[in-house]
């Protein structure tokens, strides 16, 4: 079927749709959206399948040809991202099943969780410069109303800040486009990489380039621009910071890595040498963040700023080796980001705080809690058997290799402090005296656990099975290095 | 009074309006969204001239629902390419026999613009509404 690669986009539009019509009826909700975003997860592995088959997919939408019409693309990256956030959202569904509470469920909750997942799939799938912008919108759109959703009042403060910062780098994406486009004359990103090639980048590219990259920084929270991000994932529900912390980040750091890699690729010792030194800023900066705070939800999400300043060093090295590293990298970091947030929900769900010096020796009536905490934990770090060991190994040799050494050196360091900041969590949360907390017996913490675990055991399954899935990740590096071939697949010359 | 009577004679004038640049959007300016944002202008002129229960009793439907039929519409349109097995949103088109128009050339664009008519009604009815309702 030609149109298989749009299924990953179609299934959760139609789910949303149709859950609009069915606000009052709460566990036909949940087992819709529940069902349907196993069928996406299911359609999207195959999708995975059939482009390490049959090569990069490519949908010319309403049959119009490559430059004019809009092309959808997928090749292995973004059919492997498909994949990921539609295990994430899926699982964030379960998760949200029994601890979102009725009185959100009641209001549009799923059908915004399904547009979420359309927009950040479709950002994944396209092939167009503006389509890029406008699934980016829905995607915003969808992350204002999850974030303000319930209308506490830190949710109400932190989504102003939010949505503010996402209106201006919004502005500036299209004024970025128009630039782009008064120069090139395309918006197919192939043809756009094509015709940039034909003039060899020359200073307003350049200019656009660092556009850009203001632009996915502030998406993706980049060493300056980082500063919305600590409050704005600070306010919402547990499932709803799972959700952001996994999918929308990335999403920002994977349009770097696509516009960088197709476009801007001339000019490497100026555009990537900035987004060398800015991704290492961001390393250090997340990293302080996370061992200065006692927060649990603070010290996870300054997490996510020091992972993506990994997985941007990894690309922006440009080997083989750290390239493979970043896209396995930023796998693993969407499932084991998403893990952790379940988790800490759970804990914060029992304890009522958020705060680890409040509580203690969870360890006693929670080992499973506890060891599946321990088990994201330290693959989060990147101790060897785990998923989170490969890609920073690849990542490292890469820059050792390439004369990036101190980067490397910080990369390395950086993993001594985020096991630090998490088994921070673990020595303080967990070991102890054991005390008593208010929503004890009524947390159903084995009902929420199902979804963490599940994640965690594909975490494993990755750093276990990674001779396994190697294939596919080269497929992928392989595209991110040569874009000729994916601007033959998409002009079909 | 004035008010009510030039309503009930514009509001007519206007829906129709809205209907011919609808339907003239393939040729001339207009299509679905403009279309739509007149009809909710009229809606919203009958909402200023009586009240909610008004146009409650003349139009009872929620225009929630009415969002979800459009977008419905919209993407059903898009999606029934997926039958024929042509690229997704293609558009057919051809002449029809319709038992009292005769020969009208149809395009299943027009699906996909009234999908948007009525997403853009539902979606600026139910903002007016639910500011207009709240206390």
């Amino acid at each position: 079927m030609i149109n298989f690669l749009i299924l990953p986009i179609l299934v959760p539009i139609l789910t949303g749709i149709l859950l609009l019509f069915l606000p009052r009826h709460i566990y036909l909700q949940r087992w819709i959206s529940a069902i349907s975003t196993f069928g996406t997860v299911m359609v999207a592995a195959s999708l995975v399948q059939k482009v390490y088959q049959d090569g990069i997919q490519t949908l010319d939408v309403s049959s119009w040809e490559a430059p004019f019409g809009i092309t959808l693309v997928s090749d292995m990256l973004s059919a492997t991202l498909v994949l990921t956030t539609s295990i994430i959202a899926f699982l964030c569904i379960l998760y949200s099943c029994f601890s979102i509470g009725e009185a959100r469920e009641r209001f549009y909750y799923y059908p915004i969780v399904q547009f979420l997942v359309v927009g950040v799939n479709g950002a994944f799938t396209t092939g167009d410069i503006f389509n890029l912008f406008v699934f980016f919108e829905v995607m915003l759109m969808s992350s204002y109303v999850l974030l303000v959703h319930g209308g506490t009042k830190i949710q109400l403060r932190e989504s102003i800040k939010y949505i503010l910062v996402n209106v201006i780098s919004s502005a500036l994406f299209v004024i970025t486009v128009a630039y782009l486009y008064s120069v090139v004359g395309s918006l197919n990103m192939a043809h756009i990489s094509e015709r940039i090639s034909e003039v060899e980048q020359n200073g307003i590219l350049t200019v656009i380039a660092i556009l850009f990259l203001i632009v996915f920084g502030l998406k993706g929270a980049i060493f300056p621009l980082y500063f919305w991000l600590p409050g704005s994932y600070y306010a919402p529900p547990t499932p709803i910071m799972a959700l952001f912390g996994a999918l929308l980040t990335k999403v920002g750091v994977y349009s770097i890595m696509r516009t960088y890699s197709l476009f801007f690729y001339h000019d490497y010792e100026y555009t990537y040498g900035i987004l060398i030194f800015l991704s290492l800023l961001t390393i250090i900066l997340g990293v302080i963040g996370a061992i200065a705070y006692m927060d649990l939800k603070k010290i996870i999400i300054y997490n996510i700023i020091a992972a993506i300043g990994v997985i941007l060093f990894g690309f922006a090295v440009m080997s083989l080796d750290s390239v493979a590293g970043s896209v396995y990298y930023i796998v693993h970091d969407m499932i084991i980001k998403a893990a952790l947030f379940l988790i800490i929900g759970i804990m914060i769900k029992i304890t009522g705080t958020s705060n680890l010096k409040k509580m203690s020796g969870l360890i006693k009536r929670y080992p499973g809690l506890a060891w599946t905490f321990f088990l994201a934990a330290v693959s989060l770090a990147g101790i060897p058997p785990l998923s989170g060991f490969f890609g920073k190994l690849l990542i490292i040799r890469g820059g050792f290799t390439e004369g990036f050494n101190v980067g490397a050196e910080i990369v390395l360091f950086s993993s001594l402090l985020i096991l630090f900041s998490v088994m921070k969590i673990f020595i303080y949360g967990f070991w102890g005296e054991p005390r008593s907390y208010p929503e004890d017996e009524k947390t159903p913490v084995k009902s929420l656990l199902i979804a963490p675990v599940i994640l965690v055991i594909i975490s494993i399954l990755m750093g276990v099975g990674s001779e396994a899935i190697f294939p596919y990740i080269s497929l992928a590096v392989e595209t991110l290095l040569n874009p000729d071939i994916y601007i033959d697949a998409v002009l079909k010359e | 009074m004035i008010l009510q009577v030039c309503t009930k004679v514009c509001l007519f004038i206007i829906i129709l309006f809205s209907v011919h640049s609808f339907f003239a959007g393939h040729y001339e300016p207009g299509g679905g969204f403009i279309g739509g944002l007149m009809t909710s202008g009229a809606l919203v002129l009958l909402l200023i001239a009586y009240d909610m229960k008004t146009l409650k009793n003349i139009l009872p439907i929620d225009f929630k629902y009415l969002i979800a039929v459009g977008l419905l519409f919209a993407v059903g349109t898009a999606a029934a390419s997926l039958f024929f097995n042509v690229p997704f949103l293609t558009h057919a088109f051809g002449d029809v026999q319709i038992p009292i128009l005769g020969e009208t050339a149809l395009h299943t664009a027009t699906l996909f613009d009234l999908g948007v008519y009525l997403v853009v009604i539902g979606v600026t009815m139910t903002i007016i509404q639910t500011i207009g309702e709240d206390e």
